[in-house]
């Protein structure tokens, strides 16, 4: 309930008072005694709602931290081109034009991202007229396919951070993700169906074998996870470089560290037809999401998970161990980063490169920040970087912006994120102050 | 550095500031004179803090006046408080660990030399100059982090008194002490009275009020309630700061000792650095009798409970409950023996501040029937117990799914005796169970543990404050040093339970045994 965000710092607790005590209060404080006093639910949540926008709930925050960053990658993209800046430059003589041209650039380069990433319109006329109608969904189809491997990375970060642990490893484990699945898929023969599982299950083992390893030295040594997470980052990316070099992985006849392609029984089977990039792998991401999702609310070792993250000597005081809970949580950790290294060798690459693990495991991490560590949240997040990504290469085609600017408006999302007071002061919210689980847990810094 | 000579008088006049629905200061009218010790005396959650801090200038009051002798003054933050010879030593120090006591004192008012540079030699001057002068005993050099609880509020003290404060606000200051700790601070504020400064004394523990204020304010929820006289009996201050009649002794038959639960045979335990903090300790805890084991802080009562609830490891000897062996188990098979344990520290230990209620009612017995099977939690069980405990132990909160940390500390403690006591339990360890709480949440939870123990729970119970042990326990057990002192029957005199305490048998020896 909102009135019980008030206390400010120095105060004692505020103790919750009874409706008679509430009742006598002054105007201002009318609002919320009209919610609590026994309105039909709508109208309580309406209020509940208008609360969280003013005072700006993390949610708010996070849309209105998207909006600054999009205002300020379209003031990036006007004033980085060279025909802005010469119509800048003639400000005085002719104001309008200055104007007209900044505004020119960046719509024109945020209407060719929408097209790339969401529908573009040209699409959908050349279909009444003959032409395709996967071409319409091929926008969708690239972002749903660019945030597969984010939504399971980005779950691998958010799970730890749950447990108050910072997995600066999903690098690491995609590698090994991707390094079995891809070894299943070209090396062994199986009949249909069954490969493609196989080389699912064997990619979630992959990464499983690197964060289990991260937790137990975590467990039985204390080692610090981002230490360890950050070294067996490279490890892995040396080893699979290794692995390419030998017979068994490399692809006879190439002159390319590359490995022969998955054959087609252990590819993610496409989900609207050849022409659309869209498989089953982003099923697998949406599965996973929802698991998480239960397994953190709906089971004991999600409930021993949670309770190690917020408070681990609370936790051990209730019978818990959190150096099993720890091993635990990375095992699931890698698995889920390890699928994403399944779902780009299965779903999109088909074959193992040097660079397969792309910027993936880096950006799982600010995927995870920006959904506030909840699988819901990391859902929506992957597929704003999704539609960033997506959108980034046409605007390029069209406009000749580099696609850099999408890593840009991704940075500076979670640069605002990561800074709620700066947005509050930005768009005049009310403070507020509020324990929450996920919050806590992303701010609680690097000594956990 | 001469400090301000001329005492204040300070004047509050219809004080009112609301966080949202909440009223937290109600209209309050408050006058100290100079050279007063005035006692604010209330329950936490009544507003003694937000008052202080309305004072102090870090909240800003929604009406009312704030008059220095006879000035309407308005400070807008806390160093416009203590500009005008205000200051303020918080229950959380505000200290830096890493600094000495007199890196600490200057900090902010930093002396410089002629060239600029901080001018140590005149900071440690002035903290051995006001150490002395008001009887301190500080050493400038030594480093916070090494120094005890006490040490560092005088540290805080000697912060206010460096910034020239006629008054100074010192709030909950014996929350962190031991008894002797106690002591030592009135002397020093005998002292500071006596060189002419005012001092607000925010408390709700009633014997120290009595012994060492001029004047008592009581606040109840917001409100001044009463401004009895210092003379005022401990039923007259309690029933008005909680609004109505308070138990103050708790009523509870003989025990009727059964059976042996627990069996502890000469228990030995070793902190990090290797010394024996329990020591080949050997007593028995029956059913349906509370064992009290007192002590000063930090004789080894925390590690003996601990020990028991198999969260430090056991050095020699060893554990039994109900004729089980449990030395060297887990936490885990401890609780499912059917032990139940109130930690120390609620708020590190206890509870789960970013938790709801809910989830901290089940926090140690989620993973059992009826709350789960398997690996699926039962949500509808555990939301249904949540609100039959709730109303069952009195926690006041608006909904179950409230956070934890939003509870006042009474009701936090009561969210961890509901979640204890609430199931069936054969062996109850609780250590410290009422540290900062207001005398009607003590009540209610020493009800609790004697009805515990009424339904055959055997009860031990380690506590530093004697009133506690003398209004519970059945037989006491004194501790010093890791070892038994010790056992004596609740109609022992404090004279002998304070040797004992102090680790002597004969008065020569008191002296020297007292904790530094």
């Amino acid at each position: 309930m909102s009135h019980q965000d008030a206390g400010p710092e120095g105060n004692e607790p505020t103790t919750p008072t009874e409706p008679e005590d509430s009742a006598e209060n002054p105007p201002d404080a009318t609002k919320q005694v009209a919610a609590g006093a026994g309105h039909p639910k709508g109208a309580e949540t309406a209020l509940q709602l208008l609360n969280a926008v003013l005072e700006g709930s993390s949610a708010v925050v996070t849309f209105l931290a998207i909006v600054l960053a999009i205002v300020i990658g379209g003031l990036l993209i006007a004033f980085t081109s060279p025909t802005v800046l010469h119509a800048w430059s003639h400000l005085f003589s002719a104001p309008g034009a200055a104007f007209s041209r900044a505004w020119d650039v960046a719509s024109s380069a945020y209407s060719a991202m929408f097209e790339g990433a969401i529908v573009n319109p040209h699409t959908v006329s050349a279909a009444f007229h003959g032409g395709s109608i996967a071409a319409i969904f091929n926008p969708l189809s690239e972002t749903a396919v660019n945030a597969t491997p984010l939504i399971l990375a980005g779950l691998a970060v958010a799970l730890a951070f749950r447990a108050g642990m910072f997995n600066i490893g999903a690098t690491g484990q995609f590698i090994g993700g991707a390094m079995i699945a891809g070894w299943i898929g070209f090396a062994v023969h199986l009949p249909m169906i069954i490969h493609v599982v196989v080389a699912v299950i064997g990619g979630f083992v992959g990464g499983s074998i690197v964060g289990g390893f991260v937790g137990t030295l975590k467990a039985r040594t204390g080692a610090h996870e981002v230490i360890v997470t950050i070294m067996t980052n490279y490890v892995m990316e040396y080893l699979i470089l290794f692995l390419l070099g030998l017979a068994v992985f490399r692809a006879p006849g190439l002159p390319n560290p590359v490995s022969p392609p998955v054959a087609n029984n252990a590819m993610l089977p496409h989900l609207a037809g050849a022409t659309l990039r869209i498989n089953a792998g982003f099923l697998v991401a949406l599965a996973a999401a929802a698991g998480v999702s239960w397994f953190l609310n709906r089971t004991t070792v999600g409930f021993e998970l949670r309770t190690v993250g917020a408070n681990a000597s609370a936790a051990r005081s209730a019978g818990m161990s959190p150096e099993r809970t720890w091993i635990i949580v990375m095992v699931i950790c890698g698995g889920l980063a390890g699928l994403a290294g399944a779902s780009v060798i299965l779903g999109t690459d088909f074959a193992l490169t040097p660079q397969i693990y792309g910027t993936y495991g880096i950006d799982a991490i600010t995927v995870a920040l920006l959904g506030r560590g909840t699988p819901f949240g990391v859902v929506l997040a992957a597929l704003l970087y999704g539609t960033l990504d997506a959108g980034s290469v046409t605007m390029q085609a069209q406009t000749q912006i580099p696609v850099d600017i999408a890593t840009v408006i991704q940075a500076l999302i979670v640069l605002f994120v990561a800074s709620p007071p700066f947005v509050r002061e930005v768009f005049h919210l009310r403070r507020r102050r509020r324990v929450e689980e996920g919050a806590q847990v992303l701010a609680k810094g690097w000594s956990a | 550095m001469s400090g301000r000579e001329v005492a204040l008088q300070l004047e509050l006049r219809g004080i009112t500031k609301r966080f949202g629905g909440l009223v937290a200061n109600d209209n309050i009218d408050l006058t100290v004179e100079p050279g007063e010790i005035h006692a604010l005396l209330g329950e936490n959650g009544a507003g003694k803090s937000t008052l202080m801090n309305v004072l102090y200038g870090l909240l800003q009051p929604d009406a009312g006046q704030i008059l220095l002798d006879g000035k309407a003054v308005r400070f807008h933050n806390p160093g416009e408080a203590l500009a005008a010879g205000i200051g303020m030593v918080h229950q959380h120090f505000m200290l830096v660990p890493v600094f000495t006591v007199a890196e600490n004192v200057m900090l902010g008012v930093e002396p410089t030399t002629f060239l600029g540079l901080l001018d140590r030699r005149r900071a440690r001057k002035d903290v051995l100059e006001l150490s002395s002068r008001y009887g301190l005993a500080i050493d400038p050099d030594a480093l916070v982090e090494d120094l005890p609880v006490g040490i560092q509020q005088r540290v805080e003290i000697v912060k206010a008194l460096h910034r020239e404060a006629s008054m100074v606000i010192l709030d909950e200051p014996t929350a962190v002490l031991t008894p002797g700790e106690t002591n030592e601070l009135f002397e020093i504020m005998r002292g500071l009275q006596a060189s002419g400064k005012s001092i607000i004394f925010i408390s709700h523990k009633l014997k120290e009020v009595q012994e060492i204020a001029d004047r008592i304010t009581v606040l109840r929820r917001g409100k001044v309630v009463g401004s009895p006289p210092p003379s005022a009996s401990d039923e007259e201050l309690a029933s008005l700061m909680v609004g109505r009649a308070v138990e103050l002794t708790v009523h509870k038959d003989p025990a009727r000792p059964g059976d042996v639960v627990l069996k502890l045979d000469g228990l030995s335990v070793k902190n990090a650095a290797g010394r024996a903090v329990v020591n080949g300790v050997s007593f028995e805890v029956r059913s349906g009798e509370i064992v009290g084991v007192a002590g000063v802080q930090g004789n080894g009562q925390t590690e003996l409970c601990k020990t028991i609830m198999g969260l430090l490891p056991v050095e020699a000897g060893s554990i039994r409950v109900h004729d089980h062996d449990l030395t060297g188990t887990s936490t885990r098979a401890v609780l499912e023996s059917g032990v139940s344990y109130i930690p120390e520290d609620r708020q590190e230990d206890g509870i789960v501040e970013a938790f709801s209620l809910a989830d901290n009612l089940v926090l140690d017995d989620y993973n059992r029937a009826p709350y789960a099977s398997g690996l699926a939690l039962h949500l509808d069980e555990i939301r249904k117990s949540a609100s039959k405990l709730t109303d069952e132990y009195d926690i006041r909160a608006t909904s179950i799914d409230m956070t934890a940390g939003t509870l006042s500390g009474g009701n936090q403690q009561k969210v961890i005796v509901a979640r204890e006591l609430g199931r069936d339990v054969s062996l109850l360890v609780a250590n410290q169970p009422t540290r900062g709480l207001d005398v009607g949440s003590i009540e209610f939870v020493h009800n609790r543990i004697v009805a515990a123990r009424d339904h055959g729970a055997a009860v031990l119970i380690c506590s530093t404050e004697l009133d506690e042990i003398y209004a519970l326990a059945d037989r006491i057990i004194v501790m010093y040093e890791g070892r038994i002192a010790g056992e004596r029957p609740p109609t022992v005199s404090i004279e002998e339970l304070g040797l004992l305490m102090a680790g002597a048998g004969t008065p020569d020896s008191v002296a020297e045994a007292q904790p530094a």
